[in-house]
């Protein structure tokens, strides 16, 4: 049983049904990534799973209850999301940013403790922005403005991470920095995470658990990245002709597509 | 830049400049709301004046202060206050500088309620504010519901209650041309808004409007902040959206009803007043309390300036309207070159 599954899911937008009959769940302690073709539902599910959109069917467990039963702030104090997409407030310096992370752990009249002092400086450490404190976020890059963001998320303290392409928008250098932080979180060894990713190789070399989604058939396989990736399934599930070899670098399956054929 | 004060288990976070804005808005509050009591056809000095405030005034001074004068001084407080907590409210929730309540159809709505009771009941001045409250927040439970699709998103709500606005003032404009000359006159007296003849009875209805529901605004201002990031990142943060959503538009049309009821529609205020406190506090967030202190000023000395400059008695939405339509020209022009509005 693990802190974070969903059973029978059958998600939709309005009417248009994009995945069915949906089981998952998320191993407790791994970094799982789930990736799949355009519009097979692979956002939605994460969407599910935090909570920010309601199955038309079946349900997402968290710590063993509905997650629709919890109190919003309680859900909050368990599991933290990083948005696809958020807005930095016009004029917000990187620790005010940052120490809005806190806000499921306060009350009207209880608004700042020294653990949350405490919490906030530990989280900018963490994602290496803690020099940047009184910087504008508007005039930040794009790899340390998601760098705050996770920092932000961090000072929630949930012990899950949820990630919605958090690597999106980003050069590649930028992407491996954010994933290799993702890692170090995951080595740590206190964190759950789930991620969204579009490359399917950064997916093989960072996930411990990865879930391969398919439009219209929901999940097309599951498990460890080195036993599951292979050139059959992406065929499958992305309907890409390639070859699966091992990545020199981490041993880690390595998708290379096809030539052209004339 | 915060400070955090800290007593026992209660802890609050305030940002120095803020306090410091919010207390110099404070005094001037004070400050112009006696020299409208001293000035006028009979000049009284500042201590005559708090005489009669603090009850050992002489019986002359007494009748001009605390009946002719301080009705209309509180009631430009309560209503300028009342406005811009409602406008700072609604711009941070439709994260659009034109999210004020002039824009999404509360004012002409409440216009239209108040229009409905002058011809069709012939209701006194407090049916009349009862009728402008109505009809405000009808107005905005007709653009919330047309404005909904899995909730509802800032953009849409503006573009909505610009149409619906535009509906009302065609509506107001031909019952008016119906109605009999008196009627006609007096309805377009209630239009242009103001604060001439305010009686205790107005200050009464904008005072406890205020007294109610600014702590409310104050105290959802937290989550309006965590809304401004988006609605997801908000969600993630253990806001229930669309319910804070539900309760800030709620608080943000009670604010601008009762406002209207007491004084008519009066523009510029909602929409100036939070832009030019966020200026001057420089923080990032809604800051409700800081917008309502700066809105209390910018119509007391309004009011002031007319009462000085015009020998007659001019309504203030004269003023306020011809100030507002040059900062909205000047907003607009400076956000595109941003390239912030779209």
């Amino acid at each position: 049983m693990t802190r974070l599954r969903g059973e029978n899911l059958t998600l939709a937008y309005d009417e248009r049904t994009v995945a069915s009959t949906l089981d998952v769940s998320v191993p407790d302690g791994s970094f799982t990534v789930i990736v799949g073709p355009n519009a097979c539902g692979k956002s939605t599910l994460l969407k599910a799973l935090a909570r920010m959109l309601k199955p038309t069917e079946g349900t997402v467990y968290l710590d063993g209850a509905a997650i629709a039963s919890y109190r919003s702030k309680e859900v909050a104090r368990r599991l933290g999301l990083l948005p696809q997409t958020s807005i930095s407030p016009n004029g917000i310096t990187v620790g005010e940013l940052v120490a809005r992370g806190r806000y499921p752990h306060q009350k009207l009249f209880r608004q700042w403790s020294p653990e949350d002092e405490a919490v906030v400086a530990e989280s900018m450490r963490k994602t290496g922005v803690d020099d940047l404190t009184d910087r504008l976020v508007d005039e930040l890059s794009g790899g340390q403005r998601q760098r705050v963001w996770l920092a932000m998320v961090l000072a929630q303290q949930t012990s899950i991470l949820l990630l919605d392409e958090p690597t999106t928008f980003l050069d590649i250098a930028h992407q491996h920095e954010v994933l290799d932080l993702c890692a170090d979180l995951h080595e740590d060894g206190a964190h759950t995470l789930v991620a969204v990713l579009h490359d399917l190789n950064q997916a093989c070399r960072y996930a411990t658990h990865l879930i391969v989604m398919k439009p219209g058939e929901g999940i097309a396989a599951e498990g460890d990245p080195v036993r599951i990736m292979t050139a059959e399934l992406v065929e499958d599930a992305f309907g890409l002709p390639c070859r699966v070899v091992d990545d020199p670098e981490t041993g880690t399956p390595l998708i290379v597509p096809l030539k052209r054929q004339r | 830049m915060t400070a955090v004060l800290r007593t026992g288990p209660v802890s609050l976070r305030v940002v120095p400049r803020v306090a410091v804005v919010s207390a110099v808005l404070l005094l001037a509050v004070l400050a112009v709301g006696v020299a409208s009591l001293m000035t006028g056809d009979i000049e009284l000095t500042a201590s005559e004046v708090i005489a009669s405030l603090v009850g050992h005034g002489d019986r002359a001074s007494d009748f001009i202060v605390l009946r002719l004068r301080l009705p209309r001084v509180l009631c430009a407080l309560f209503v300028g206050a009342a406005l811009a907590a409602s406008g700072a409210i609604l711009q941070s929730l439709t994260r659009n500088p034109l999210g004020s309540p002039e824009f999404i159809g509360m004012t002409n709505g409440a216009a239209t309620g108040a229009i409905c009771v002058m011809f069709f009941l012939q209701g006194s001045m407090m049916m009349i504010a009862a009728g402008a409250f109505v009809g405000g927040v009808v107005t905005t439970v007709v653009v919330y519901l047309l404005a909904m699709k899995r909730g509802v998103q800032g953009f849409r709500l503006v573009l909505v209650g610009i149409g619906v606005s535009f509906i009302l003032v065609a509506v107001n404009h031909f019952l008016i041309t119906r109605a009999s000359i008196y009627e006609a006159l007096q309805a377009q007296a209630w239009l242009v808004g103001g604060l001439n003849l305010r009686t205790w009875g107005h200050v009464t209805t904008a005072g406890v409007g205020l007294a109610v529901l600014l702590p409310v605004a104050v105290s959802l201002g937290r989550r309006l902040a965590l809304l401004e990031m988006g609605d997801q990142a908000a969600q993630g943060l253990g806001v229930n959206v669309e319910r804070s959503r539900f309760f800030l538009l709620g608080t943000s049309v009670g604010l601008a009803s009762v406002a209207t009821a007491a004084a008519g529609p009066i523009s510029f205020v909602a929409l100036a007043a939070p832009q030019l406190a966020r200026k001057l506090t420089r923080s990032a967030g809604p800051g409700v309390f800081a917008a309502a202190l700066m809105g209390a000023v910018l119509l007391m000395a309004s009011d002031l300036l007319l009462q000085r400059v015009f020998s007659v008695q001019l309504p203030v939405g004269i003023v306020t309207g011809a100030v507002g339509g040059v900062y909205l020209a000047w907003l607009l022009a400076h956000e595109w070159r941003k390239g912030i509005a779209r």
